[in-house]
């Protein structure tokens, strides 16, 4: 074995030393790179759009003029469009994780399952933008309407509410459900009484989540084509619709030069609306988030 | 849970007096919920078997040995050409430029969040990275075309309006998230004996996280930047917003190109008659960034299985 030498270590340290010093910035400036870039964004848009937020832009329709246009349609359509998204989402998601997780047993099946929605979570938004094309338009004959719409969204978002769902009703301690168990609860009564309640906050976080992820969303509904010009609210669930991104899409593609502000203002309706959703969800995660 | 709390003798008398029902709904909820978890099932099938069966009547007017090996793609030209290797040269070439942007920062980051932050730190710095994966994407097209490629006019100036670089740049700022998130997971997850053993034989702060964490581990890593990828080829608004409508094989970062993504988009927003060959094409698009994300998620999944390292 080779003895040390203590020399050559010597005359080494410094220069490790400056290395691990000079990295060290390196490896902060990385991290504060995405936070910057961030902070830019930010910082263009709000400056580009906040001149054109007003009653009016809320309350009006899209025009060609850009100083009259308004993004009532496409708030309204988003809203629409959740109503159908949300419901259907919710059940098959929770749905499908309790099965998963309470009631499956541990087969080739349940394998299946499991893998198909993780390799589902990977799958790009505009291919399920192709299915609700063939499967809602065309197939069952359902045009570019909200149901359409919202069918295909609830698709597109149900692997993430599967998986957030099965981790937080992972999360239940099995010391409560044997404790229901014991007292002679079946297990449907043990579900609905002991693992719900405990595990409620967590998939709501989870929804609230994939529900804003929903929203900002464009591709998909492209493709069934809620790209036209709309100025009308929806009636019902079979009415044509747009939604903010894809207003936005759409003012962005214009070539006047004022439209890029008004297409920054409907981008500021979008954010702020996500951060409602998101600090929603943040509340429900600290308020409801007991440790058992 | 402040419900009212039933002693066990009234809940047995209330099994004892709904048995039927009891018996009823317990048959019922496993199925219902087994219904929900089919749906999930189909949902692949019928993704899967729409594009199959739309690209196989594609396949019925263009050859396939066209499709695959043609560098020209003109859909909508009098006398069409269905090649996809300028579409898929376009994605490969921004996720190509994405993944140059995300992979030194994003890993840098993760370095930074695991060896180097304090714990007060990463728990505000993770959240407001997280932030930045879920801007809107069509946010990030706007902002590539309004800001980005407008600043790398500056100095690149025979940059066209349209181009790779720009939106290729955003992708890789919006996949940085999910390196340095999915990165520093498996980094934390190394055990803390194998960087104080290092420490003890007098390795420095970078030492130790180069050659000791970072190598343990590799495999959660590479598996980060394997989905990042396979995120930045089916990224769609972005690229088209800011990318152009100009399939090439030609490999310039400063014109415009297509992706495979923006092609299906451009094609939804004209009128292609249904039925017509340019409307199948979408699906045959659609079929190969399919199998492409596919065989990348599966890559991933693969890679973090396999090699991962036991301690």
């Amino acid at each position: 074995m080779e003895v040390i030498k203590q020399n050559q270590m010597v005359k080494n340290i410094p220069t490790r030393l400056l290395k691990n010093k000079f990295f060290t910035v390196l490896f902060l400036l990385a991290t504060l790179t995405g936070l910057l870039v961030l902070a830019i964004l930010l910082y263009r848009i709000f400056s580009q759009g906040i001149g054109y937020i007003n009653w009016d832009f809320l309350t009006s329709f899209a025009s060609r003029r850009p100083s009259d246009a308004g993004i009532k349609a496409a708030i309204y359509g988003t809203v629409w469009m959740m109503g159908v998204t949300a419901p259907i989402a919710f059940t098959l998601g929770v749905g499908t994780a309790l099965y998963l997780e309470e009631y499956a047993s541990k087969n080739l099946v349940t394998k299946i399952i499991q893998m198909n929605i993780s390799n589902l979570a990977g799958v790009p938004s505009i291919v399920f933008g192709l299915l609700g094309l063939t499967l809602f338009v065309r197939g069952l004959g359902l045009d570019r309407s909200v149901l359409a719409g919202g069918l295909t969204m609830a698709l597109l978002i149900l692997p993430i509410i599967v998986v957030a769902s099965q981790e937080a009703i992972r999360a239940v301690p099995k010391e409560l459900k044997e404790a229901s168990f014991g007292m002679g609860a079946t297990k449907w009564q043990t579900i609905r009484r002991v693992v719900l309640p405990v595990a409620i906050p967590g998939i709501l976080t989870g929804n609230i989540l994939a529900l804003s992820r929903a929203i900002g969303e464009t591709a998909p509904l492209i493709m069934i084509g809620a790209l036209t010009y709309i100025a009308f609210v929806p009636e019902n669930l079979m009415s044509q619709f747009t939604v903010m991104p894809i207003q936005i899409f759409n003012w962005t593609g214009r070539p006047q030069e004022e439209f890029q502000f008004v297409a920054a203002a409907g981008i500021i309706v979008l954010l702020a609306m996500l951060l409602i959703m998101n600090s929603i969800a943040v509340l429900i995660r600290n308020k409801f988030q007991k440790r058992y | 849970m402040n419900r009212d709390i039933k002693s066990v003798s009234e809940l047995i008398a209330e099994n004892h007096s709904k048995r039927s029902l009891l018996k009823f709904t317990e048959n019922a909820v496993p199925r219902f919920l087994l219904v929900c978890a089919i749906i999930s099932i189909l949902t692949t099938i019928g993704i899967v078997f729409t594009l199959l069966f739309e690209t196989f009547t594609f396949f019925k007017t263009v050859s396939f040995v066209e499709f695959i090996t043609s560098k020209e793609w003109h859909p909508m030209h009098s006398s069409p050409n269905f090649g996809i290797l300028p579409l898929v040269t376009g994605t490969l070439l921004v996720t190509a430029i994405a993944i140059t942007v995300a992979i030194p920062i994003g890993l840098g980051a993760a370095i930074y969040l695991s060896e180097y932050a304090s714990d007060k730190m990463r728990r505000v710095i993770k959240p407001v990275l997280e932030v930045l994966a879920g801007v809107p994407t069509i946010v990030y097209g706007f902002f590539a075309l309004t800001f980005v490629t407008p600043l790398l006019r500056q100095f690149v100036p025979d940059l066209s309006i349209y181009n790779a670089l720009s939106p290729g740049i955003v992708v890789g700022i919006m996949i940085i998230p999910m390196i340095a998130s999915l990165s520093e997971d498996a980094m934390s997850s190394v055990p803390n004996s194998i960087r104080q053993g290092a420490y003890a034989l007098g390795a420095t702060k970078l030492e130790v996280a180069i050659k000791v964490v970072l190598p343990a581990a590799l495999s959660g890593v590479i598996a980060s930047f394997v989905l990042a990828m396979s995120r930045a080829i089916g990224e769609t608004m972005i690229v088209t917003v800011a990318g152009g409508a100009n399939p090439t094989t030609a490999i310039d970062v400063t014109s415009a190109i297509q992706t495979m993504t923006a092609y299906i988009v451009q094609v939804s927003l004209g009128d292609a008659t249904y039925g017509s060959t340019v409307y199948y094409s979408i699906y045959a698009v659609g079929m190969t960034l399919f199998v492409f994300t596919l065989v990348m998620n599966i890559l991933a999944f693969f890679i973090s299985r396999k090699f991962r390292e036991e301690y």
